[in-house]
């Protein structure tokens, strides 16, 4: 140590406290860093497990057999590949759903947007997390158990309805995606401002031309990017397809019948112990390849719109 | 930079004030308006006349935004909010069981604080009004659509991009849009809320212009915190003041005087109107 | 002279009509959605009635219904998701952190990572099970179904809620508190874990317990990672319980439902209410902790 001068020195250099807490930033920062690698990891593992039995899989399946043939047999002999039929029961199921929580989900938006007032909006928004809350499985067993039997087999007037339809998981789907549909609505609808709505009002339009002229059209892109996400999620999931859309590959246009999804597939196929290298196994990636991109390419999609929009009002 | 009052008179333009009173519009007797247990402004005497320039001037928070917010409901779009008194349009209760919110904005239309276009096109924007208000054939539209640009002296600055959107216009120019938009259904009376706060000093002439040139149609009520404009545009003036209400802790608005604006800014019959007008530029 | 003045509505019946109908469809929405929430659960609780109660817990899955029960689904159960949660929690805050506090919004790599976050929260939940089939019950880690393959899994699902959550927690610490610290010399990281953190820490809290209760109800990812069977013992207490076979109340549900004897199907809305109770009680801790503890800055 220097003997102590008369006048302090001054100096902005670190001292030695100084530059032991800079190597502890630096540690947490690469450990911080090394944390939102892992998600980054997670979609390279998924593109990884999902590419090399996909690429098997064609190598062994040409790509012309597996889109553009009808008949889905990958367990019977001779084994059949035409993946159709389960992308058929999938859009059936996913527009059943669609139809249902795209106009539910908007008109509960407008309702809390516009209409409820402050007291039933705060009671209101919980219930809908509750509803959001419950477990897929239970809604398939719903489904299943009381939409399949006391609603499609008793209403529906086209065919004999079996245990399964589609339009039973696909309904029950619709309910389950209403409150992603509703708040991601909800939140263009708010973002939309409070000086266009008086506007409206000003010229003297009522509530309901201050909603659908003024406050959808402004709100339009967040709803289109809620409607793309509603349609990924219904083709995304599986537990209600498998419970009560049934098994059973099945391209037909009568949402009465029993279909097989594409999750269901791969959730039904998994379920018994399949050896590795054997061609059944390979399909659930190359279904799961299918879904993932076409999913992908959806979210991508609902991100874009949305980004336009919060450009719209900056 | 001190200005006399004197010399805000001479911004006046006297010869817009004419020697007799036109027929009155609208009117206000008592009028009192309350949020919830707060009461914002209470006993407003007003009278709203055809072919003048109302203004409403006083320090914030003096309710002088309430008062003009009745005047077409839009106070109804709060939850709380309470109207005491008459306000009546050619002797009609505003609020009376014999008139339709609707209706009441459709005669009486309103002009923004901050320019509000549609995130629409200009043309539809303009058309708004006459859409909701009942169906028009496409020509009378387009016809309704270039009269009420011209009267908001836009037209020429848009005619050649009627489908572009509004919100690719400059801030003077929406505000003249929404004023389009708002003669577009052919009001009797127009209220305008501070409509050249968001403006800068050249639009707000613009503004000020169009004001003058289209009070011969319409009875204007306008709100604003500035003065000279007041002093520059209207015709008589409403000086509002706020005081200790009722209860202590807030304050109400009151009307302290109401008359022509060269008597009100030249020989204020209050003081506290005298003391704001002098302390704001003195 | 002049036209006589009223103030009358003059616009048409017909604009009522249109009004009052619009109205009617937004109430007809919401009914349609809380009707639904209302009669799955009257349904359900009516289905498994006669099933609720201690012999659901005593007993294990069985294939014979006089002697099925969910004990060793409710401790499976709480092992997955409690490893879940120990997971996903340091992982999601770490990742939040890092992008609220530390990362360079011009970087493509910030953009990249926050895409990505966007984007996994949209993928489907089977495909982490393909995943987890692929890397973690086969292939390079090869642990087989057991709870560890499960716990693993289900914090890919979940991660992106959690960090989404406890992004917006972090983002309503205001900047102030930041300015503060920094302004008396703190570094970055001293900030961060003595003003923000503490600030964001309810916020944090409640949305974690939300995306880990999403791992409770999940099962569609589990298909495929070998939960689907009879287990008739607990998991082993201690660290032996990772590599134990295992079930979860979920798939317990998937199970009995898929049964066709009418028997099952109440064990199955049984296990629903199990299911849907515990569920309402990570629910009710998360409502609790935001609102006991929310603040407005």
């Amino acid at each position: 140590m220097a003997p102590a001068a008369t006048t302090p020195v001054v100096t902005l250099r670190p001292t030695g406290a100084v530059r032991r807490r800079q190597r502890v930033e630096q540690v947490v920062k690469a450990g911080l860093l090394g944390t939102a690698s892992v998600s980054v990891l997670t979609t390279v593992l998924i593109v990884f497990s999902l590419l090399q039995p996909t690429v098997e899989f064609f190598r062994e399946v040409s790509v012309g057999a597996f889109f553009g043939g009808t008949d889905w047999a990958p367990n019977f002999q001779p084994a059949s590949f035409g993946v159709w039929p389960i992308v058929g029961g999938t859009l059936v199921v996913t527009g059943i759903a669609v139809l249902v929580a795209v106009p539910c989900g908007l008109g509960v938006a407008f309702y809390l947007s516009e209409y409820a007032r402050p007291r039933v909006r705060r009671v209101l928004k919980p219930v809908l997390e509750l509803l959001a809350g419950i477990p897929t499985v239970v809604f398939g067993f719903f489904a299943l158990t009381f939409v399949n039997p006391k609603l499609v087999d008793r209403f529906w007037p086209i065919g004999d309805v079996s245990t399964f339809s589609a339009l039973g998981a696909g309904l029950v789907m619709g309910v389950m995606i209403v409150p992603i549909m509703t708040s991601l609505s909800e939140d263009a609808m708010s973002a939309v401002p409070e000086s266009l709505r008086q506007a409206g009002v000003a010229l003297g339009a009522t509530r309901r031309e201050v909603s659908t002229k003024v406050v959808f059209p402004a709100a339009l892109s967040g709803i289109v990017a809620a409607t793309v996400l509603a349609v990924s999620r219904a083709i995304g999931e599986t537990m209600i397809a498998l419970l009560a859309a049934g098994n059973r590959p099945n391209l037909s246009a009568n949402p009465g019948e029993d279909m097989q999804t594409m999750t269901a597939y791969i959730g039904s196929t998994a379920l018994g112990d399949i050896a590795t290298q054997t061609i059944q196994y390979k399909t659930i990636f190359a279904v799961g390849a299918l879904l993932f991109a076409v999913t992908f390419v959806l979210n991508i999609a609902s991100a874009r719109v949305v980004r336009r929009f919060r450009q719209a009002y900056e | 930079m001190v200005i006399a009052v004197n010399d805000l008179m001479q911004l006046h333009r006297p010869a817009s004030t004419p020697p007799t009173s036109h027929p009155v519009v609208m009117e206000a007797v008592g009028l009192s308006v309350s949020y919830g247990a707060f009461r914002a402004v209470r006993d407003v005497d007003l009278a709203i006349r055809r072919r003048e320039i109302t203004a409403l001037i006083g320090p914030s928070g003096c309710g002088k935004s309430t008062v003009l917010r009745c005047f077409n409901r839009m106070n109804d779009l709060v939850e709380s909010a309470r109207v005491e008194g008459r306000l009546t349009y050619h002797g009609i209760d505003v609020y009376g069981p014999d008139a339709d919110a609707g209706e009441v904005r459709r005669r009486i239309g309103m002009v923004f604080q901050k320019p509000n276009p549609f995130p629409k096109s200009i043309y539809e924007n303009v058309a708004f009004g006459a859409r909701v208000n009942g169906r028009r054939s496409k020509a009378e539209l387009d016809e309704l659509v270039e009269r009420s640009l011209r009267g908001a002296a836009l037209w020429d600055e848009v005619k050649h991009r009627l489908r572009a959107s509004a919100l690719s216009l400059s801030g003077g120019q929406q505000q003249r849009l929404c004023i389009a938009r708002a003669i577009a259904i052919e009001p009797e009376v127009l209220l305008m809320d501070e409509p050249c706060s968001a403006l800068d000093p050249v639009a707000t002439a613009y503004i000020e212009d169009l004001m003058h040139d289209i009070k011969e149609r319409y009875a204007i009520v306008v709100v604003t915190h500035n003065m000279q404009q007041a002093a520059r545009v209207s015709d008589r003036t409403a000086f509002f003041t706020t005081e200790v209400a009722d209860h202590g802790d807030r304050r109400t608005g009151v009307l302290v005087e109401f008359g022509r604006t060269a008597d009100v800014f030249s020989k204020p019959a209050d003081e506290r109107t005298e003391r704001y007008i002098t302390g704001r530029f003195g | 002279m002049t036209a006589p003045v009223s103030l009358v509505g003059t616009v048409g019946i017909g604009r009522r009509i249109r009004d009052a109908a619009f109205r009617g469809l937004l109430y007809a929405a919401v009914g349609v959605a809380l009707g639904t929430l209302l009669v799955l659960l009257v349904d359900t609780v009516n289905q498994g009635r006669p099933k609720i109660g201690m012999d659901l817990y005593r007993n294990f899955p069985s294939a014979r219904p006089a002697r099925a029960g969910i004990q060793s689904a409710i401790y499976g159960s709480l092992w997955v998701v409690g490893l879940t949660a120990v997971m996903s929690l340091p992982l999601g805050v770490g990742t939040a952190v890092y992008l609220e506090e530390y990362a360079r919004r011009d970087r493509w790599y910030t953009r990249l990572i926050e895409l990505n976050i966007q984007n996994l929260a949209a993928v489907p939940s089977i495909v982490y099970g393909i995943l987890g089939l692929a890397f973690i019950a086969r292939g390079p880690l090869g642990w087989g179904p057991t709870i560890r393959t499960a716990s693993l899994t289900l914090t890919l699902v979940v991660l992106p809620t959690v960090i989404i959550s406890s992004r917006e927690a972090l983002r309503a610490v205001p900047p102030s508190l930041r300015q503060g610290a920094v302004a008396l010399g703190a570094t970055t990281w001293q900030t961060v874990w003595r003003q923000v953190l503490p600030g964001a820490a309810p916020g944090i809290s409640t949305g974690s317990i939300l995306a880990v209760s999403r791992a409770l109800g999940e099962s569609a990812p589990l298909l495929l990672l070998g939960g689907l069977a009879f287990i008739s013992f607990n998991p082993p207490a201690g660290p032996a319980a990772l590599e134990s076979p295992y079930t979860v109340l979920p798939i317990q549900v998937f199970q009995y439902a898929t049964d066709a004897r009418q028997e099952f199907h109440v064990i199955a809305a049984a296990t629903i209410v199990v299911l849907l109770a515990m569920l309402l009680l990570l629910n009710g801790a998360a409502i609790a902790i935001r609102n006991r503890y929310q603040r407005k800055w």
